[in-house]
């Protein structure tokens, strides 16, 4: 594989392979910003991956209390999932254990437009038992749940885009493991600002990139030797001798722009921290190209 | 293009019914067919020319400069565009539009915004007894659109509402809210006896509370509710008064309890 060499940090001539992929948001409210996160990231917590989570799904931004519906502090959540139908049952599935229990906490739509419409609170208003009041401003709905604390009130729908992509990604191979976590920070930590996107692995961050398939029946995913450190001697590795640790960033978005803007973000934070203090080398991950439908080269994004 | 004027020429000599007078149904139209179009009410015929000096224009914006209590049905059944009225109205002023913009510069008689479905209809000085209510035998009264009255409505305002918003700055009359189905009905003054009578659901701003409150209300305590803030958003878009209201600690009323009991009656803090 030929490579290109920008500010000391190798890059691969290679690309990422992402999917069509289902996709809505949320706006979640709360009486201050610590609540709204809180709720987020409960409801967000176990949708690191659609293989075992059944969608992908993070905190995008934070929202001002001029940018909520109801003038309190907020944050933006995405949700991916492969189907329609799963999407569905995920998004009611999480609201209704994770959102509607969140002290304080509203939810509304968090995109204005899409390809069809999903239930929000219309599935969630079952749980007022005949006391839920529903509400018309305009073109909107609002469900108003009676709760312990007060109403839990919830937009009746919300939008689903079938433009979205989700498994844009950059490899991230450094000298050391903090070396490595430390350029990956700060690519996770450039990707953020970028609207319309999630990373949604541990604070952005996966350690345990798959492949396909396995030699055990019944796994269709298992661990990437060929870019594990430990087996560089027993495999035929991707990896170089002075590679010590390898992490990957895994970016799902509401377009494929995003992705290509957030996968350009993130590698330009690695090129400009360099070598010394961070990573060697930045592949990305594909299937030959044949699986996904979106490729977003590296050589296109170099800063 | 400018507006579609129509000028009253002299005091109408007996009630006249307006309707046709609508963008919908001026579009097309000459000066000639306009102008003959009959609005009498009695075996009487009057045409638009009779009663109008008519000056040609955009039939999507239409002003009556000049009003009077025997114009009914103004803007009944519009759809789109806008009329104005520079002056006072009678009865059934935009019953059932559904869609524009209507706006009365003077008071309207009774039934202003029956079953109206849809647009905006506004009401600069006071309305008549039962706004927006439906016709006799009628089962439905407003039943989507935003009406707004910047000074007093009568009796019965809101009568059979459903859906979509009445925003009354004034007081209002007894009954206000009468067997409300749902939808929102806010009074910045005082409210006369019994607001809220046999409501069903929907929610009764009471800005300044009522002279008389029906014990089948059941206090539910106050609150500062989530909703009144998405109610306090959309209500600002037409009156930043009422919107103030729903922004306090609101007391809770819940009833009528004598039919359904799943609407409310809010009563900001003083």
């Amino acid at each position: 594989m030929r490579e290109m060499t920008v500010n000391g940090v190798a890059i691969d001539d290679t690309f990422a392979e992402a999917f069509d992929m289902r996709a809505t948001a949320l706006v979640i409210t709360a009486p201050s910003a610590r609540w709204a996160a809180q709720a987020a990231q409960t409801m967000t917590g176990f949708a690191t991956s659609v293989i075992g989570c059944g969608c992908e799904a993070a905190l995008e931004s934070v929202r001002s209390p001029q940018e909520t519906p109801d003038g309190r502090p907020g944050v933006r959540v995405l949700m991916f999932a492969v189907s329609t139908a799963e999407l569905q049952r995920q998004l009611q599935n999480r609201v209704g254990q994770c959102v509607l229990t969140s002290p304080g906490s509203a939810c509304y739509a968090g995109i204005d437009a899409g390809d069809d419409k999903l239930k929000l609170g219309d599935a969630i208003r079952f749980f007022g038992d005949g006391w839920q009041i529903a509400k018309r401003l305009g073109p909107r709905r609002y469900w108003r749940i009676p709760v312990m604390d007060g109403e839990f009130v919830c937009e009746s729908t919300t939008y689903l885009t079938k433009k979205a992509v989700g498994g844009g990604n950059l490899i991230i191979m450094g000298e050391s493991p903090a070396k490595t976590l430390a350029a990956s920070e700060a690519a996770a930590q450039a990707m953020r600002k970028v609207a319309d996107v999630i990373m949604p692995f541990p604070g952005g961050i996966a350690r345990s990139g798959s492949k396909v398939g396995s030699k055990y029946k019944g796994a269709i995913a298992s661990t990437n030797d060929r870019y594990c450190p430990t087996l560089k001697g027993a495999v035929d590795s991707d990896l170089s001798p002075e590679i010590g640790s390898v992490l990957e960033i895994v970016i799902d978005g509401l377009t494929s722009d995003a992705v290509a803007n957030a996968m350009r973000a993130g590698l330009a934070a690695i090129v400009e921290m360099g070598p010394e203090k961070g990573a060697l080398r930045v592949g990305a991950g594909n299937y030959g190209g044949k699986l996904g439908r979106h490729h977003y080269h590296l050589k296109d994004l170099i800063p | 293009m400018s507006a579609l004027i129509f000028s009253p020429r002299a005091a109408p000599a007996q009630r006249l019914d307006l309707s046709p007078l609508i963008p919908q149904n001026l579009a097309g139209r000459s000066a000639a067919e306009i102008a003959s179009l009959e609005l009498q009410t009695t075996r009487v015929r009057v045409t638009a020319g009779d009663a109008f000096r008519i000056r040609m224009g955009d039939p999507g914006a239409i002003v009556i400069e000049g009003g009077a209590e025997r114009f009914d049905r103004v803007g009944a059944g519009m759809s789109s565009g806008s009329i104005r009225v520079e002056g006072d109205v009678g009865v059934e002023a935009g019953r059932r539009m559904s869609g524009g913009q209507l706006t009365i510069c003077g008071d309207a008689g009774p039934f202003a915004g029956s079953g109206m479905k849809g647009g905006a209809l506004d009401i600069e000085g006071d309305a008549g007894e039962r706004l927006g209510a439906p016709l006799s035998g009628e089962t439905v009264g407003m039943s989507g659109g935003v009406l707004h009255v910047r000074g007093d409505a009568g009796e019965r305002a809101g009568d059979r509402l459903r859906r979509g918003f009445i925003l009354i700055e004034g007081g209002a009359g007894a009954y206000a809210g009468s067997r409300m189905i749902a939808g929102t009905l806010a009074i910045g003054g005082e409210a006369e006896e019994l607001p809220g009578y046999l409501m069903g659901r929907g929610t009764i701003m009471l800005g300044r509370g009522a002279t008389l409150l029906s014990p089948t209300f059941g206090d539910c305590g106050e609150y500062e509710l989530v909703a009144a803030r998405l109610l306090a958003g959309y209500v600002a878009q037409a009156s930043a008064k009422l919107a103030d209201l729903f922004r306090r600690p609101l007391t809770r009323l819940a009833g009528d309890l004598a039919a359904l009991g799943k609407g409310e009656i809010l009563i900001p803090r003083a």
